[in-house]
């Protein structure tokens, strides 16, 4: 039974932190969008379209915390072959995933106003995408096998095959976009950030961090649940 | 360094019996090429402008369609099995089917290159650059691909798989290979994106069997 | 899947996993090969943990594949194997499976006993210490089967080991066999 220890002393520990993470959430929330909507000033370039970015931004970095996370845990699941550790990896990979998205969908909305198209190569919005193709990877790998456990041990190395190769893709991009495109006039997140943006924008990614954790823990606890009812089957199955 | 020797030497001789399967490559390489002046026109400027790109993309999606063999047949017939228990090193037997693999595809794809560049118009100045990159270029894209190709050995839609999982790690490769042609094309010096394919090379030689192996080993259990 | 299942081999000696489909004598056959990483419990060789890198260059192992390559030689497959595995004498283990007459034929046109016996050529190839063979007398003849005993009793008979599973009669004499259903152990 010891496979069911870790995962029991985490559900203790994830029931004692959920409370916390969910008024943590709300709470940095409400006060950052507020501040983002209503307390900062608009930019004196963009506008109001500004206030985007304080989804965008948070977003973006929300979707390269939650891959490296991933990665770290599936370096441990691999040499340590410790349980929670893969069952993060898969509870973590779509919420990463929709973050990423979600990065992509506000840089598209500010980029309409301020470019005039719903899409542009931008260095930092292409990476972005890119980061989105390596989630889907990561999740099909996944779910591709009839062996849960063959898929967690692929998607595993196949994560940390990505992250190495996260900063070659960025220099890569980078070096294409001055290749190929005229220095654009305003460039995603602005060229240097304003105090006053600086409040909302970290509020807003305390937020996101707490929302994570609040998801990651909701879908870790499901994991555990659905494996404990499967292997509970097979026993009564004979 | 004999296992090594031996592993590629089989790889080649099953090829060279298996006649058409290398051709295949080369003939999907051209055909999908010399699609392009259907769909964007067979205006020469236009398309000399889109060549070298459309090249590296062609070359990139010939190396990975004939990459999920690469272990598959192993597997199936349990030679993989065997392999793993040899006690050689299994980097080395990985490095013996990825050289295997790079010489009955990559080369044969150069050879063909400047047929498909003349297709579309390339300016014949512009080899060297084309060439030289992809010499450098097509054999990281090989070593990548074994390493989508061991995790998705025995995945349900193995092939659609293997493309979602090292077509973005293939976009550095892309965008330097194509890069050298497009800066050798306005008159710049091209050395320097050929030098990062080089380093890409060298980081992919030493880290890449490693990766393939133990994605290889994990498959097998 | 397995429990509670311990078990030591002898030099010379030999151990028949039976059961019933399923029942996991091609994972037990898979774990001591350690192609298997085995979920809790230990290997031991000579009472110290296993080390893999000694331990495969000292196992043969013929699993239900027959790990032969259609477009190649009966001798070909063979002298890639011995070649692969760092030498090892390719006639002689032609000579000792029968298949002098058929080692210049492709694969392709092998019978089912034809490849199985080119299958366990290999093991004669060179010796190793542990054998492990997954069903090793399926689709042989009576004449295969009796070359494959005949090639066990030579080997233990040089203190090597054999680990096998079977159907029904097992092809050699005087062996353990462990009953993985009933998880038991007996002698015959």
């Amino acid at each position: 039974m010891h496979r069911f220890a870790n995962p029991n002393r985490f559900l203790r520990l994830a029931r004692a932190v959920f409370p916390w993470a969910v008024g943590a959430t709300v709470a940095l929330l409400g006060t950052g969008l507020y501040y983002a909507l209503f307390a900062s000033p608009p930019d004196y370039q963009q506008g109001e379209t500004v206030r985007i970015m304080y989804v965008h931004v948070p977003s973006a970095w929300m979707a390269m915390f939650v891959y490296a996370a991933i990665a770290v845990a599936s370096a441990s699941a691999l040499i340590w072959k410790h349980p929670l550790a893969d069952i993060f990896a898969r509870a973590a990979s779509p919420i990463g995933a929709a973050f990423t998205l979600l990065a992509l969908v506000t840089g598209s909305l500010w980029g309409k106003p301020m470019w005039g198209a719903w899409w542009v190569w931008d260095a930092r919005l292409t990476s972005v995408l890119i980061l989105f193709f390596l989630y889907l990877g990561h999740m099909a790998l996944l779910n591709a096998f009839d062996d849960p456990a063959r898929g967690q041990r692929a998607a595993a190395i196949l994560a940390l095959v990505g992250v190495v190769n996260l900063p070659v893709i960025k220099f890569s991009v980078d070096w294409w976009n001055t290749l190929h495109q005229p220095a654009s006039v305003v460039r995603m997140g602005g060229p240097s950030i304003h105090p006053d943006m600086l409040t909302p924008l970290l509020l807003m990614a305390a937020g996101f961090t707490a929302y994570f954790v609040v998801t990651v823990i909701v879908r870790i606890e499901a994991e555990i649940l659905a494996r404990r009812v499967r292997a509970h089957r097979l026993m009564q199955g004979g | 360094m004999s296992a090594f020797a031996a592993l590629l030497r089989r790889d080649l001789r099953l090829t060279l019996r298996n006649g058409g399967d290398a051709l295949m490559v080369v003939a999907f390489f051209i055909v999908a090429g010399a699609l392009f002046p259907f769909g964007v026109g067979a205006e020469p400027a236009v398309l000399a402008r889109i060549a070298p790109g459309l090249v590296w993309v062609m070359a990139l999606l010939s190396v990975l369609l004939s990459l999920d063999r690469l272990f598959q047949s192993d597997y199936e017939d349990g030679s993989l099995d065997q392999i793993l228990l040899s006690p050689q090193p299994l980097t080395l037997a990985v490095a013996a089917k990825i050289a295997a693999h790079w010489l009955v595809t990559a080369v044969p794809l150069m050879i063909a290159a400047p047929v498909l560049a003349l297709l579309l118009s390339l300016d014949p100045a512009l080899l060297p650059p084309l060439l030289l990159g992809m010499l450098l270029g097509t054999p990281t894209l090989a070593i990548l691909g074994a390493i989508g190709a061991a995790l998705s050995l025995g995945a349900r839609r193995g092939g659609v798989l293997l493309s979602l999982l090292v077509l973005p790690l293939y976009i550095p490769v892309l965008v330097f290979g194509a890069g050298a042609v497009a800066a050798a094309a306005a008159g710049e010096p091209f050395q320097a994106p050929l030098m990062a394919l080089g380093a890409f090379l060298l980081a992919a030689l030493a880290l890449g069997p490693w990766a393939a192996a133990a994605s290889l080993r994990q498959a097998a259990q | 899947m397995f429990r509670a299942l311990e078990f030591a081999l002898r030099p010379g000696g030999a151990l028949v996993l039976a059961g019933r489909n399923g029942a996991g004598k091609t994972s037990l056959l898979r774990l001591m090969a350690g192609l298997l990483p085995p979920a809790d419990g230990t290997l031991e060789w000579n009472a110290a943990p296993l080390d893999p890198d000694a331990h495969r260059a000292r196992l043969r192992y013929v699993g239900h594949a027959d790990a032969l390559k259609a477009a190649l030689t009966v001798r070909e497959n063979l002298s890639f194997w011995s070649a692969f595995d760092g030498g090892g004498d390719v006639d002689a283990a032609l000579a000792g499976f029968g298949l002098s007459a058929q080692a210049e034929a492709p694969a392709r046109f092998l019978s089912a006993g034809q490849r199985r016996r080119t299958a366990l050529a290999r093991l004669l190839l060179a010796p190793r210490a542990l054998w492990l063979l997954d069903e090793p007398g399926a689709s042989l003849d009576a004449a295969g089967t009796e070359t494959l005993s005949r090639a066990i009793e030579a080997h233990r008979a040089k203190g090597g080991m054999v680990v096998l599973s079977a159907h029904g009669t097992p092809p050699l004499a005087g062996y353990d066999t462990l009953d993985i259903d009933a998880l038991s152990m007996s002698t015959s």
